[in-house]
């Protein structure tokens, strides 16, 4: 964690670290990954095969692309989030709740402003996302600023609650969908979605409009972090908070101020989903995302660029791993092993080391640091 | 993170699935009947409703040498994702097994009209021409477990829970407690069920179909308020129940199975299973698979019933001897009555 808060220049210790590190990881837990599906009784051209379909399902058409990419924006941008706390010294584990209230404020949002051009209703709907987003993080943030109170314990707990929170506004009547009994919100209205952009290709192309907003958005993460006074004191304070509070910063406004900026982009995330994909929320529309960008940010060393092509990454498992069912007929809990075991290496980067000595400087002067 | 505690069990599980599967891929010809189900987010596995419906494609590939193949959903972003990566592939129908598919399979059935689809638990008013909706009168047979468990239990309390609060959980617990009521009314008798109000339509639920310990804790809190006989309808959720009901022991409470009978399915905890109502999706669901492949598709409703053994109550197995003979006598009356019609349980 050390190396990656530094803003160091990029150098060869940290295209060990970013580049590095992470491939052979990937590598390992695929190689791995055959070692449990050959432990398992499954033959050896059905492993060849599973992984043949997992190109397949992720880069291997149009449509795989699309769902790559699908799968992706949401993590990107929750992973982004969890990044910058991550730089600011705060392990934020609450952006699945925060992903929770920002998609449920981008419906409300939604079906308020559903009669507006596009031009009001999409960006206002957006904007609710993250302003929700921003605001639930931003508890946790004044806990731990005013309180002491850790953010590991608070921002899991507001995750219980915001699950909460949800089934119970699915039913009151603003938000429930008219005649349904069960928890289930109005559907946005077309002015509020995220335009569909591969429709003319083909119907089922799910790629939609939130493509440009991460990638706005990982623009906005690198600038914030290095090129702006705040995230030079989101850094200044992940480093040493003693130290930058003497430096003058204020170190309860630094833990708000980058908790919220966390949540905002979850909610975005949480956004990304009901208006882009589902339409709608429900109940654990969520699906564990606000964890998997957890495992995304630390892949991407808390890098923006990282986090964007560790999303690209668990996209394209998800989307392969769909194939490799259907394809190969392997459990999609597989997928699951493989993430897993890639966070494994990702957290043990001498393991990586040991396994693969090739591609890294010699030992001795680098291990005393680490 | 989700699904992480149950993966390993799954996992092997699953392969043994698999691999039975490749070897009927290998075997069979290629000009072959392909059926493609796609679950919900309980999973193939859940002994209950998608295992199921998934065993009615087994069925099928036995008897008539089919081929079948399933994706699992493991969230409901995954649904319209999940079908259309099957809608590529080359399946001769495509089977959604669950209400909250309804959406999603409309959707895909509409964008690809030469595509032959059945869902379980759904239909489609007004339908539509490429869909066959499988449902399932449940009430009929959960009068019947009403009935049944009002002359059972020794405290006068049952509990019942859903997993969501949607049409195909609910009819359950309607039947469950017309039941209940039916019992009272002829026997004169206070027999009551904690967690579903028939005419609030609120009780108790889960809110997933996934959570082991939900049931575990549901069926403490109605224990604790006296139920000796529990009816989980939420998929795996009740095998938590099921647990319970084996460390407690069955003197003091006993569960009542949904879908499939559990005894056979979970065969761990097969003594704390009073009865099952069971819904028999895998004779609805190989009967479509049997019509499609004889060309005779066509969109619409497909309904099963106690009559037409869509829908029954499983036997006692192990409690044959604890049910009296006169209660026995009673359901069989009961059962008739329903099929004639001259007892309602649908309003």
């Amino acid at each position: 964690m050390t190396d990656a808060t530094q803003g160091r220049v990029f150098g060869r210790t940290q295209l060990e670290d970013m580049v590095i590190v992470p491939l052979f990881a990937l590598v390992a837990a695929l190689v791995l990954g055959a070692v449990v599906m050959a432990a398992t009784g499954v033959s050896p051209a059905t492993i060849a095969q599973s992984y043949v379909a997992l190109l397949k399902g992720s880069v291997g058409s149009v449509n795989a692309i699309s769902e790559t990419l699908t799968a992706a924006l949401p993590l990107v941008l929750a992973g982004l989030g969890l990044a910058l706390g991550f730089r600011s010294g705060l392990f934020n584990i609450g952006a699945e709740g925060q992903i929770v209230v920002g998609g449920l404020a981008a419906v409300v949002a939604g079906v308020a402003l559903g009669d507006m051009s596009a031009f009001i209703a999409l960006p206002g709907a957006l904007l609710a996302g993250a302003a929700a987003g921003a605001f639930y993080a931003g508890i946790a943030g004044w806990l731990r600023a005013a309180t002491g109170a850790h953010e590991v314990i608070t921002t899991i707990m507001l995750n219980l609650i915001s699950f909460r929170l949800l089934d119970y506004l699915l039913r009151t009547p603003f938000i429930q969908k008219e005649d349904r009994a069960d928890p289930i919100s109005k559907s946005v209205p077309d002015a509020a979605e995220l335009p569909k952009l591969l429709t003319f290709l083909d119907a089922n192309l799910r790629l939609h409009a939130g493509l440009f907003l991460t990638l706005a958005m990982v623009a906005f993460a690198y600038w914030l972090l290095f090129r702006s006074k705040l995230g030079f004191e989101f850094r200044a304070s992940g480093e040493n908070a003693v130290a930058a509070r003497f430096a003058g910063m204020s170190a309860g406004w630094t833990i708000v101020l980058a908790m919220a900026v966390a949540g905002a982009l979850a909610g975005l995330a949480g956004a990304n989903q009901t208006l882009g994909i589902l339409g709608r929320a429900t109940p654990g529309f969520s699906a564990g995302i606000g964890f998997d960008a957890i495992a995304v940010a630390l892949l991407g060393r808390s890098h923006p660029v990282g986090v964007f092509f560790a999303g690209v990454l668990f996209g394209a498992l998800e989307a392969g791993g769909r194939q490799m069912q259907v394809d190969a007929g392997v459990s999609i809990d597989l997928i699951g092993i493989i993430q897993s075991l890639i966070i494994v290496f990702i957290a043990a980067p001498l393991l990586v080391k040991a396994i693969f000595p090739w591609g890294f400087r010699k030992a001795g002067k680098r291990e005393n640091k680490s | 993170m989700k699904g992480c505690g149950k993966m390993r069990v799954l996992f092997r599980k699953d392969l043994m699935v698999c691999g039975a599967l490749i070897a009927t891929t290998l075997a069979s010809p290629a000009l072959a009947f392909t059926a493609c189900q796609v679950t919900d987010t309980g999973g193939i596995d859940d002994n209950s409703f998608n295992q199921t419906a998934w065993k009615g494609v087994l069925d099928a590939s036995e008897t008539l040498g089919i081929e079948g193949r399933f994706l699992e959903s493991q969230a409901e972003t995954d649904y319209d994702a999940n079908i259309n990566s099957l809608v590529d592939g080359d399946c001769d129908i495509i089977i959604t097994v669950g209400f909250l598919l309804g959406d999603a399979t409309e959707k895909a059935a509409i964008a690809n009209p030469d595509q032959p689809f059945s869902i379980v638990d759904f239909s489609y008013d007004p339908p539509i021409d490429n869909v066959l909706g499988q449902v399932y009168a449940t009430d009929q047979a959960a009068f019947l477990a009403g009935y049944l468990a009002a002359g059972m239990s020794k405290t006068k309390i049952l509990g019942t829970f859903g997993g969501i609060n949607i049409p195909p959980v609910t009819i359950f617990m309607d039947g469950f407690v017309q039941g209940v009521d039916h019992w009272n009314s002829v026997k004169n008798d206070g027999v009551t069920v904690l967690g579903w109000n028939i005419d609030t339509r609120e009780g108790l639920f889960t809110n997933n179909f996934d959570n082991l310990d939900d049931g575990r804790a549901f069926a403490q809190n109605l224990y604790d308020e006296g139920a000796d006989i529990v009816l989980p309808v939420a998929g795996p959720v009740g095998l938590g129940s099921a647990t319970l009901a084996d460390e407690l022991g069955v003197e003091k409470l006993m569960i009542i199975g949904v879908d499939a009978d559990l005894y056979f399915t979970d065969t761990e905890r097969q003594h704390v299973y009073l009865t099952s109502i069971t819904k028999r999706m895998d004779a609805t669901v190989a009967d479509v698979i049997e019509t499609t492949m004889n060309g005779d598709f066509h969109g619409g409703v497909l309904v099963g019933g106690l009559e037409n053994g869509g829908v029954g109550l499983a036997p006692f197995h192990d409690m044959e001897a604890m049910v009296p003979d006169t209660l026995k006598a009673e359901l069989e009356a009961l059962r008739a009555d329903i099929i004639a019609g001259t007892i309602s349980v649908s309003d």
